[in-house]
């Protein structure tokens, strides 16, 4: 698919992220979880992130953390970087024919100006609640806390 | 002193420390541990309990690790990601406290796919760096996940893995930074074959001031044969071997086995030479019986003996507390 290789351009794809989280809180105060707007942006996330980066809809989209590649695309769902049983050719030990995804998310992260040092921020463990809700809403209401109580230290 | 574990206080006594794995029996026998623990036990200063490694069923990680602890030996318990979720985890984390065991170390785990399981549900709730900064927010703020405290916390000297023998290479030494940053006090690193690899690593980890931080004990271990190399290679994830090494093996013919030991016992001479490695993580499977001899012969036994050791801890070479 021609749109997937827009991810080998993770300095257009930042600039896309700030555009549009910029655009969206505009409309914040219409923008809540729930009801009949989340379903249509749970619709359109799906489709736009889908083509371009076989987004799981975890809900909780990290994508500028981890070189604007999905984690939840690797087969341990790792989002704080790649396991140990990578394979000598760069892919992947479960999924033997498929490029690990840390390996491209490192690889990205290297050509990101305004996000590239992100991915040595410790992530919290995913709120597996958030699952197939809309990460664009999530991100700017401020009720949705993604992160367990007790994580920051 | 996280824990005061034998294998902390020789870490920090700057004793260069040898850790070993124990095969986990597939049986529910004590006694199936005790004598897999008699054979590596004088020659390490912990015995590692594998948490169902290669994704097949085993006696259970706590179970082995309470049951060397028993016995007298300090454990160290393999905590991974694939088989459990967080409130398991957090429960687990007790018990080893309770259990009186102080090594833990946090792992991802392989995927169910390499074992006799493969149909099993991969859990992945976390990963190996949540696992550990959870295990120390219950150590260091006595609370779970959750925020809900704990009356006792657990005294735990925490552990992570660390593979420099994979891709992606140049990420290796930030990944470790990452896991530091998580909690780790000590690594042990996947199998050793290439000491130029493993040069590189720590040339970039000593630059990074990244062995002040923490304390790296590097996996090595004995090759049987040529044909065990490449099966390793094929199906153990994570496990590089080059083909220098394997032309070894196959060059010794029939004396494949003695070579191998021959191969480990070098392995273990160069790593100490290299500046911020402090010990060897021994991974004898099925061939434990060579252990005491390679490590004698790398020069690394007795175990040093520790100043005020309570009686609950294993000291190595002379005690005969276990038999």
């Amino acid at each position: 698919m021609a749109l997937r290789r827009l991810q080998d351009r993770p300095r257009i794809l930042e600039v896309a992220y700030v555009a549009t989280l910029g655009a969206l809180r505009l409309f914040r105060r219409g923008l809540n979880p729930g009801g009949f707007v989340e379903w249509f942006f749970v619709k359109g996330e799906k489709v736009s992130k889908g083509i371009i980066f076989n987004c799981q809809m975890c809900g909780d989209c990290v994508l500028h953390s981890t070189g604007m590649t999905c984690p939840m695309t690797c087969p341990k769902n790792l989002r704080n970087g790649p396991c140990g049983g990578v394979r000598q050719n760069g892919n992947c030990e479960i999924v033997p024919d498929m490029r690990c995804v840390w390996v491209e998310a490192w690889d990205r992260s290297q050509r990101m100006k305004q996000f590239g040092k992100e991915i040595h921020t410790v992530l919290a463990p995913t709120d597996r609640r958030l699952e197939g809700t809309s990460s664009w809403i999530n991100d700017i209401s401020p009720n949705v806390t993604k992160r367990p109580a007790g994580w920051s230290e | 002193m996280r824990s005061g574990s034998r294998l902390e206080r020789v870490l920090r006594s700057g004793h260069f420390a040898v850790t070993a794995e124990l095969l986990s029996p597939d049986s529910a026998d004590p006694q199936a541990v005790i004598d897999h623990a008699k054979i590596i036990g004088d020659s390490c200063d912990a015995i590692n309990a594998t948490d169902a490694s290669g994704a097949q069923a085993h006696m259970s990680n706590v179970a082995v690790a309470a049951l060397l602890r028993q016995a007298g030996y300090d454990a160290v318990v393999q905590l991974a990601c694939r088989d459990r979720n967080r409130i398991a985890m957090q429960a687990d984390l007790l018990g080893i406290g309770a259990l009186d065991i102080r090594n833990v170390l946090c792992l991802t785990g392989d995927g169910v796919g390499t074992g006799d399981h493969p149909e099993a549900r991969p859990v992945f709730d976390m990963d190996s760096i949540t696992l550990l900064r959870t295990a120390r927010i219950l150590r260091d703020k006595g609370q779970f996940l959750s925020g809900r405290p704990i009356d006792s916390p657990p005294r735990l000297f925490l552990g992570a893995a660390s593979n420099p023998f994979v891709p992606p290479y140049d990420f290796r030494p930030l990944r470790l930074k990452k896991k530091i940053g998580a909690g780790a006090d000590f690594i042990q690193t996947q199998y050793c074959f290439d000491i130029p690899r493993l040069q590189s690593f720590m040339e970039t980890v000593c630059d990074m001031g990244l062995h002040e931080r923490v304390f790296i004990l590097v996996g090595v271990g004995p090759l049987r044969s040529a044909r065990v190399a490449y099966w390793m290679r094929d199906n153990i994830p994570g496990v590089a071997i080059p083909d220098s090494v394997i032309r070894r093996l196959l060059g010794a013919g029939k004396r494949s086995r003695t070579e191998g030991k021959r191969i480990c016992i070098e392995m273990i001479q160069q790593i100490r030479e290299i500046p911020g490695i402090a010990g060897v993580h021994v991974m004898a499977y099925r061939q434990e019986e060579l252990v005491p001899e390679i490590l004698n012969e790398a020069g690394l036994l007795p175990r040093p003996r520790l100043k005020d050791s309570d009686r609950a801890f294993h000291d190595g070479g002379a005690s005969d507390d276990h038999g």
